[in-house]
């Protein structure tokens, strides 16, 4: 399972904090902290904090500084996106592209350029989709797309698009239906993601909602998701959901050989 | 008609383990044996790369073990010295290893005591030059002493020792770091517990990747199909990217087939089967080739004419 640290994110107040007075040790210990809990790639948000480059530009630097875990770049302003995956040392992952034609021929050629990968969001100018043709739909122009462009379906990751449970209750199974949907796009599979916290958005008992579904959607095919890989608990639900879906090889120590892999 | 192209590709490799030290590396062995680093399944050279072909370790043991006369008599006069036995092996059998069992230190048995064995250890690295593989009697306690004793008196050749098992496995961990060794990792037909057992390893501190695994073999008849489908499964998670699965694979044929009726009775036995001159080391040699397709790197044999057989179906198959 591919997971995506998702904590070096503006919308939180220490790192929105953080870019704008330029600590960096904010961002090296949530790097390492995400690191550690066996992320295998790090989300990095400048969101609303600032919109110049450099800043962005600033965040992969703290980070690549602090770790080797490769990054996961979260915008869709193509200027932005040209600077910032100039510094990174690995190939990264570029989060996201909506199925939007004037978006994608932007962002895609920079995708290929760099042998990334590319996040691809099933929502088109309308908005985000309500039903499972809908998304697949909207799944069939991103996948196309990105082949037109050379990007083979190993870095392709399709996002069904997650929504609170609290407030539209009825989405989360017809994902689940688009998720199963998107395994049969190509051979190989592209990958299938999904921004785990969207569920629990307003809700209370988040944890247990973020665990319970992510569970359900690798019994669909998920095989990537962005979360807080800190919590322990949906890490092992996770790993445990992987063994129950034939993906690897149990042993008996198989929660602890995970967190001992560094 | 286009034939479509089935070739996989595997995102990983097996490890490669390198067994035995020459003078430069710091022991007395004329070569090193490397078994390992393959990017595809058994043969498949038009898939991925095979770097290091399989090879046969040569069965010996401090004591003559309790052998049909078919293969005694095969191997010869020698079987009663270790270390004739195994010159005889590597200039004669031609074998690549060669695989001192320490049989004798068995407490139902000879009970061989620990510098008893070392100097067995210490007769056969004078004998041959090739690398070596030490295994215990098979009592834990008693092989806890033994192997201690019979590492420190090889100490600096790079042998592959065995094993450690779940159950037990810090003594011989302990004794493979100190004596800087590799290790065989057991586990008893169970692809699980074979994975487990790496994990604690690991646990240990001890660096996978000098590390051999070894599914307690079966000879033909009596369980073969269950521990070609455990390499086969565990050869694959590892090509797959299971760091815990990716190593070389050791198949001990020798010791298992000799103890089955198929390659003890004659025909006055089992009528109809052929005579046991021909059959016991077919038997032999049958389950070696088809644990070599399904992964292993290491093979124990014991009978000549098995060798013989395996190492023509290694130049020309894998």
């Amino acid at each position: 399972m591919i997971l995506i640290g998702e904590r070096i994110n503006a919308g939180f107040k220490d790192v929105k904090a953080a870019v704008i007075n330029k600590d960096g040790d904010v961002i090296k210990e949530w790097a390492k902290k995400q690191t550690a809990a066996g992320a295998t790639y790090l989300d990095v948000a400048i969101g609303t904090a600032s919109a110049k480059p450099e800043d962005l530009c600033w965040m992969i630097d703290m980070v690549q500084s602090a770790c080797d875990t490769p990054i996961s770049i979260d915008i869709n302003k193509p200027l932005l996106l040209k600077e910032a995956i100039k510094v990174c040392k690995k190939p990264p992952l570029v989060n996201s592209t909506p199925a939007i034609a004037a978006k994608m021929d932007e962002i895609l050629p920079i995708v290929a350029e760099y042998n990334a990968s590319i996040i691809g969001l099933v929502m088109n100018e309308e908005g985000s989709p309500k039903t499972v043709d809908k998304r697949i739909e909207n799944a069939g122009i991103l996948m196309s797309k990105a082949m037109d462009y050379g990007i083979t379906p190993d870095r392709v990751f399709l996002d069904p698009i997650v929504m609170p449970l609290k407030f539209m209750q009825d989405q989360p199974k017809i994902i689940m239906q688009t998720v199963s949907q998107f395994t049969l796009f190509s051979d190989p599979p592209c990958h299938i993601v999904c921004g785990l916290s969207n569920a629990s958005n307003g809700a209370v008992h988040k944890k247990l909602i973020n665990r319970v579904l992510v569970a359900m959607m690798i019994a669909h095919g998920l095989d990537a998701a962005i979360l807080d890989v800190c919590d322990e608990e949906l890490v092992n639900t996770i790993l445990t959901a992987e063994l129950c879906m034939n993906r690897t090889l149990y042993a008996d120590s198989f929660v602890e050989a995970f967190r001992k892999q560094g | 008609m286009q034939i479509p192209d089935v070739k996989e590709q595997w995102p990983y490799r097996i490890n490669s383990v390198t067994i035995g030290a020459t003078r430069e590396q710091g022991g007395t062995r004329g070569k090193t044996v490397t078994v390992g680093g393959q990017s595809t399944l058994p043969g498949l050279t038009f898939e991925g790369e095979i770097p290091n072909k399989p090879v046969i370790a040569g069965y010996v043991a401090d004591v003559m073990p309790d052998w049909p006369e078919v293969l005694t008599s095969a191997i010869g006069e020698e079987i009663n010295s270790p270390a004739a036995w195994a010159q005889k092996c590597v200039s004669q059998f031609g074998v690549d290893l060669i695989c001192l069992n320490m049989l004798g230190a068995n407490p139902d048995g000879k009970n061989a005591s620990p510098p008893e064995c070392a100097r067995v250890v210490e007769s056969i690295l004078k004998a041959v030059d090739v690398p070596l593989i030490i295994r215990g009697c098979g009592d834990e306690e008693k092989d806890n002493q033994v192997l201690l004793e019979c590492s420190q008196a090889a100490r600096g050749e790079n042998c592959l020792i065995g094993s450690a098992k779940e159950k037990n496995y810090r003594t011989v961990v302990a004794i493979c770091k100190a004596d800087k060794h590799k290790i065989i990792a057991e586990a008893p037909v169970d692809i699980n517990i074979g994975k487990q057992v790496n994990i604690l390893l690991q646990d240990s501190g001890f660096d996978l990747k000098d590390v051999v695994m070894f599914q307690t073999t079966a000879a033909l008849g009596y369980g073969l199909d269950y521990v070609y489908t455990i390499l086969e499964r565990a050869r694959i998670t590892g090509l797959k990217g299971d760091k815990l699965m990716a190593m070389p694979q050791l198949c001990d044929v020798g010791g298992e087939t000799w103890r089955v009726k198929e390659a003890l009775a004659d025909e006055d036995v089992l009528s109809g089967w052929g005579a046991l001159r021909k059959r016991g080391p077919l038997w032999e040699t049958a389950c070696a080739a088809a644990y070599l397709q399904a992964g292993a790197d290491i093979v124990i044999l014991a009978h000549p004419e098995a060798m013989q057989t395996i190492r023509t179906t290694i130049t020309n198959f894998l």
